[in-house]
């Protein structure tokens, strides 16, 4: 087995099932902030992670949203979650009529493995989301570790 | 704190422009100790403002999730010749500031 096809296998195994966790829990306190307990739509958003970090004290992430970003239909606000860091909200991002293009690009820390969940609120008042699986393999530190 | 900031200096009425901000900053997470094993004290910068000719056209919440030297990069249509300023504030109440001007054709 040649050395590449082994770390294609390896990284694959160690992915976390993305597919299986897709959901966005309404009752989550930090999302109910957000959204008064509306729907949670997947759709519409695109979160941008690499699949593998090697350190996780600086991902690159990009959100961008389907949205024609006119008065009448906009982004309003962009939510990031993430789920094994302290502080699971780790950012938001407010946007408006103006921004013309419904994108915003950070780096993020992030404390381990995990999946990452942008929300993203609409000028009509309809919510959607998309996540992403990040395998980190060495975290942000919380300790001298 | 400075801030490495980008955007275009020039730009025609109606395009959309993209802006790229780098501020320095460490970022405490308030996690970490330092040599004597006591806690650093959390400091990162709660949020950012970018106001283009005295409207607000973008703000970010922060958090510790966010890196050090935090990076943000975003859109906004071409209005009008004039600044956009940059404004930001960190748990300790320090306060960044920046200006950049723009000249909009048409």
């Amino acid at each position: 087995m040649k050395r590449r096809d082994f770390l294609a296998g390896a990284a694959g195994a160690f992915a976390l099932p993305g597919a299986a966790l897709a959901q966005v829990d309404p009752l989550d306190p930090l999302v109910w902030v957000v959204t008064n307990g509306a729907p949670v739509r997947k759709g519409k958003v695109t979160l941008v992670l690499p699949q593998l970090a090697d350190n996780g004290n600086s991902v690159p992430i990009r959100i961008t949203v389907d949205s024609p970003m006119t008065a009448a239909d906009h982004v309003k606000s962009i939510h990031l979650y993430s789920e094994r860091n302290p502080v699971r909200n780790m950012a938001n991002f407010y946007l408006g009529p103006r921004a013309g293009r419904a994108e915003v690009n950070s780096r993020v820390r992030l404390a381990g493995s995990q999946r990452v969940t942008a929300v993203a609120k609409l000028s009509d008042g309809s919510f959607w989301y998309d996540a992403a699986s990040i395998v980190v393999t060495l975290s942000a530190c919380l300790d001298e570790s | 704190m400075g801030a490495r900031i980008q955007i275009p200096r020039e730009a025609r009425r109606g395009d959309v422009i993209e802006i790229r901000i780098l501020i320095q900053h460490p970022m405490e997470t308030g996690y970490r100790h330092d040599d004597v094993g006591h806690l650093i004290k959390r400091n990162v910068i709660n949020v950012l403002y970018c106001r283009y000719n005295g409207v607000e056209v973008f703000r970010a919440d922060l958090s510790s999730g966010i890196s050090a030297n935090p990076y943000v990069q975003f859109y906004t249509v071409a209005e009008a010749s004039g600044e956009f300023e940059f404004t930001w504030i960190d748990d300790e109440g320090e306060q960044g500031l920046e200006r950049q001007s723009i000249v909009v054709k048409g």
